[in-house]
């Protein structure tokens, strides 16, 4: 448990990051740093996004899989780690959105 | 009336007349049957009428045709000739009459059968011989009542048969027998007894039925030939229907809710081995991917980066100011200069320019009288007309500087070579210089004209505006007002020279210098107290020609200053004489961004309201603001080439209780000559460009410890300048034998980047504008009173990426190395200091050492020089043994 918080913690401490949540497979949210609207969107949608991003992966070729996503947008960049190294039959998947664009930083005093 | 139906009297009279003998007492025929049973036609013989002197046509006539007889004469007439008697066959009627006459009536046309017929009752008798008057009264009534219709019902009468009763009968169907009727009954003794009902079948007892069989009888085969049949026709009508399904819209809504965890579980999950393993593995590569974005900036825009070098309009290496149109007034120009430009805020295409006497003064007052009659114009000149200008103002002497006002382009003040200021107010011309055509319309007849025969067009005719207000001339400026600025339009200030916030949205309040070592503060609107009436009396022997607008008509000739500054030098008399003066908000600023701030334009207009130069006094009832930390502290640069730094605010004299400017906090003496440009960079606020006499200087507000950039003296006298509105870092500078030089401060700094020659006289004033967001011309006069229009380049008008950075860098770097030289002077004093007394103690030092002390501290001297050699000759590899020492260099060449 105190190593999960400190994982959770020192991610979160990165310059720019502004929020982080942890999401089951089924795309529910386990833990998370944002606001309770936000993390249910946020949830939803880029669970759809990461299965639909996998699976073309793996249509493509079936050895290989997704080992991380990021989406960079005008403002933000999204960052979606799925759990997919170790192979387990639970598959969680970790979403952190970040902002690095030089003048969020500047606003955000990260 | 159906036919009536006669009976043959002169039959029966015949009868009668045969049966005279027998005196068979026939029936009188009257006429009954024709209604009248009272009248028995008679036939009288002409002895008869002779008689009873009722002969025809003589007694009796058709007018008077009743006559009485007696009853007595008649009996004896029946007497006297019995049979014969024509009255024999009334003789019973004569016998039974009631009275005692007869009435007779002539029957001229034979109505009744006979030429006379008897009335055989009293009754007719009196109602023939007396006609009932009503009647005629009731004639009499209706002919005058002719018009109104009386309703009379129709009166029933009798049934006239024509024979369709026998159709009827024909067509009803009768019974023609009557019909036998039965009664059968049972005894009566059996009348509710028991019955009995039995079978019987009718085959087999014979008797108890009769039978009429049917068969077909020869005799009445009849052959129906006609018959009688009722046909109707009607369309065939078809009754069909069909129900639809009526689809109709019904919204559905769906609400949902995300799955969410509960505490519990996600406690239990959180200390799941599971997750713990996620995230190790996880972790690492988030990590790596943030760390990623901090190293690069990850949102650069590759592409707007590679665009260092965009495309540029025109050959890159194109640097040269293009030609574009030159203006040149033929009328009116004969040895005129031109001494001020100023391109039209809002019109495209519009550069208004002032002229002026090309004379010296003493050539001035000399020809004075000459110069009256001249007048003194300020053109206005459009691109798509270089021949006429298209409109003239009128000055009372020569304008040497002027300026549109920014808050409203149709009021322009200019500034006179007498003292005075001039406003002029040209919102009724607006129309027409906004809407220019071009002449080449008219030019291409086939007929050409000399110049002055054309037809004045409405376009080509250049009208003369008077001015509207001139300002007072005690009041104002003694000598040539050499320069003139509009306050902006956020601020407005009092007699003490305060700073308020200014309310009416519209700059209202100018600025001007004269070599009077003056400089004044005016304000347009009209001032609280009204005016002397003395002075009213002067306005009143001046006539206002009726096609002024009468905005500016409180301030005309009246006009006084707000505030007026001296400049005073310390101890001398002679004060300064101001030439140029650049505040804080230059009008630059503006016009640097017109094109994007029309929109704050207009709401500025918005603010002030329509018209809001026709309404100046509605702004000084507003209570205003006081805007504490606004900077009162302007630059002047005078005639004898000194930057001055000065703040407008007055003072209170503590002794005498005036109000008295304050003096000046900074003076430079830079250059050599009259200043003749003091203007703020449009891109910086505290950088200020000052050119006189031979050389050019940079400033920055606030640096007090001289120019940022002062270059070198020139060959030619420096006559004209102006910061360029597009490149930071870019300025033009005009000379004296008609050459600009163009300096570029990132590329070189110690001499102009470029130099062109524009024309062959000196040039007087440089204007650049932005005409479009590609498009720039800077505006060039000379002495010979010509408007050269040029176009800026590519290179020169677009400014390099981060130039306005790399600009600000050079400044700071300029400044930061006065501050270090200011600083290293300090140092230096200081070290100086210290080696005065250095030497000054060395001096009293006496000689103390003796010669072989010297001798000996020579030979360590050498040594160690020996040592020293050795080893950098080892270091450079000359000497491959090491123990031979060589005792110079010199052994080594030998």
């Amino acid at each position: 448990m105190a190593e999960v918080e400190e994982t959770l913690k020192r991610i979160q401490n990165h310059k720019g990051v502004i929020g982080t949540m942890v999401v089951n497979a089924e795309g529910i949210p386990i833990r998370t740093t944002l606001d309770n609207s936000t993390t249910v969107q946020y949830a939803g949608l880029l669970h759809q996004l990461t299965m639909k991003a996998k699976s073309t992966v793996r249509d493509i070729d079936p050895q290989n899989d997704l080992t991380f996503l990021r989406i960079r947008s005008k403002k933000h960049e999204v960052m979606v780690a799925p759990d997919t190294l170790l192979g387990l039959g639970l598959d969680y998947g970790w979403i952190c959105a970040g902002a690095t664009c030089p003048e969020l930083c500047s606003t955000l005093n990260m | 009336m159906g036919p009536k139906l006669k009976k043959e009297k002169p039959d029966s009279k015949a009868k009668l007349a045969k049966q005279k003998v027998t005196y068979e007492e026939a029936v009188p025929v009257s006429m009954e049957s024709v209604g009248h049973p009272e009248i028995f036609p008679l036939v009288l013989t002409t002895k008869t009428q002779e008689i009873f002197s009722c002969r025809a046509e003589e007694d009796v006539t058709e007018e008077h045709p009743n006559k009485l007889i007696k009853k007595e004469d008649i009996i004896q007439d029946l007497r006297n000739r019995a049979g014969i008697s024509d009255f024999h066959p009334v003789k019973k009627i004569v016998m039974e009459y009631p009275g005692e006459e007869l009435l007779v009536v002539y029957d001229k046309e034979f109505k009744y059968g006979q030429s006379f017929y008897l009335i055989g009752t009293e009754e007719a008798k009196e109602s023939i011989l007396n006609p009932p008057v009503e009647q005629e009264d009731t004639e009499e009534v209706k002919e005058s009542v002719e018009e109104v219709y009386v309703y009379k019902p129709p009166i029933p009468k009798p049934w006239v048969s024509l024979g369709s009763e026998k159709e009827i009968e024909e067509e009803s169907v009768q019974e023609s027998t009557v019909r036998a009727k039965y009664k059968i009954s049972r005894k009566r003794r059996q009348f509710g007894a028991p019955i009995k009902f039995g079978d019987l079948n009718a085959s087999s007892v014979k008797e108890n039925y009769i039978e009429c069989t049917a068969y077909v009888d020869k005799n009445y085969t009849i052959k129906q030939l006609e018959k009688d049949i009722g046909i109707q026709m009607i369309p065939v009508l078809k009754d069909e229907h069909t129900q639809t399904q009526w689809k109709y819209p019904r919204n559905a809504a769906i609400q949902y809710v995300p799955r969410e965890f509960s505490k519990e579980e996600r406690n239990n999950l959180l200390q799941s081995k599971d997750l713990q393993d996620f995230l190790n593995s996880v972790s690492l590569s988030v990590e790596v991917a943030l760390q990623q974005n901090e190293i690069m900036n990850v949102f650069i825009d590759d592409w707007k980066a590679l665009a260092e070098e965009e495309t540029t309009f025109g050959d890159k290496t194109d640097s040269h100011l293009k030609e574009y149109q030159s203006f040149t007034d033929l009328h009116n120009i004969k040895e005129k200069t031109i001494t001020c430009i100023c391109w039209h805020p809002t019109i495209y295409g519009l550069i208004a320019v002032s002229i002026a006497e090309r004379l010296s003064y003493e050539d001035r007052v000399q020809f004075s009288g000459r110069l009256l009659l001249q007048p003194s114009l300020i053109l206005f000149w459009s691109f798509s007309d270089p021949i006429h200008p298209q409109l003239m103002l009128q000055s009372p002497e020569d304008i040497i500087c002027f300026q549109f006002c920014p808050s409203n382009p149709n009021i322009i003040a200019g500034g006179c070579i007498n003292g005075q200021i001039v406003l002029w107010d040209i919102s009724a011309y607006a129309e027409r210089i906004v809407n220019i055509k071009g002449s080449g319309g008219a030019s291409k007849k086939a007929v050409l004209k000399p110049i002055f025969l054309l037809e004045p067009d409405s376009n080509k005719e250049s009208l003369y505006v008077r001015h509207a207000a001139v300002s007072s001339i005690e009041h104002g400026h003694k000598k040539i007002i050499t320069d003139i600025h509009w306050l902006a339009d956020n601020f407005e200030l009092n007699r003490m020279g305060y700073v308020f916030e200014n309310r009416s949205g519209i700059s209202c309040q100018l600025v001007t210098c004269s070599i009077d070592c003056t400089i004044y503060f005016w304000d347009i609107r009209p001032t609280r107290p009204p005016p002397t009436p003395v002075d009213k009396k002067k306005e009143e022997t001046v006539e206002v020609p009726h096609d002024v607008p009468p905005t500016f008509l409180h301030l005309d000739l009246t006009w006084r200053p707000l505030i007026k500054i001296t400049l005073a030098k310390n101890g001398t008399t002679l004060d300064h004489c101001p030439v140029k003066v650049s505040l804080r908000d230059d009008y630059l600023h503006y016009q640097a961004q017109v094109l994007k701030d029309n929109q704050t334009l207009q709401q500025k207009a918005q603010i002030a309201g329509e018209d809001a130069y026709q309404n100046l006094e509605s702004g000084l009832t507003k209570i205003l603001k006081p805007m504490e930390d606004y900077n009162t502290k302007f630059f002047v640069g005078t005639e004898d080439g000194e930057v001055i730094y000065t703040d407008w605010r007055m003072e209170r004299d503590h002794d005498s209780g005036r109000l008295t400017s304050q003096k000046p906090l900074n003076r430079y003496l830079v250059h050599d000559g009259s200043i003749h440009t003091v203007q703020r960079s449009p891109f910086y606020n505290d950088i200020v460009l000052t050119i006189g006499g031979w050389n050019v200087a940079i400033w920055k507000e606030g640096v007090p410890q001289g120019p940022l950039l002062q270059s070198s003296c020139s060959s030619k006298r420096y006559t004209a300048g102006h910061w360029s509105l597009t490149r930071a870092g870019v300025f033009f500078v005009g000379k004296e034998d008609g050459y600009i030089d163009i300096w570029d401060l990132l590329e070189k700094t110690h001499e102009p980047a470029q130099t062109q020659n524009i024309c062959i006289t000196s040039i007087t004033y440089i204007t650049p504008w932005m005409i479009a967001s590609k498009q720039q011309f800077v505006a060039i006069a000379d002495n010979y009173g010509t408007l050269h229009i040029l176009e800026i380049p590519w290179t020169l008008s677009h400014p390099s990426a981060n130039e306005v950075q790399s600009v600000n860098n050079y400044f700071d770097r300029e400044v930061s190395h006065l501050r270090y030289t200011e600083k290293r002077k300090e140092i230096r004093e200081k070290e100086r200091a210290e080696m005065q007394l250095e030497s000054e103690r060395k001096k009293v030092k006496v000689f103390q050492k003796s010669r072989e002390q010297l001798e000996a501290e020579l030979k360590i001297s050498y040594e160690e020089y020996l040592d020293l050699e050795k080893q950098i000759l080892g270091n450079l590899g000359v000497v491959p043994d090491t123990d031979r020492i060589p005792s110079s260099f010199r052994d080594l060449l030998l």
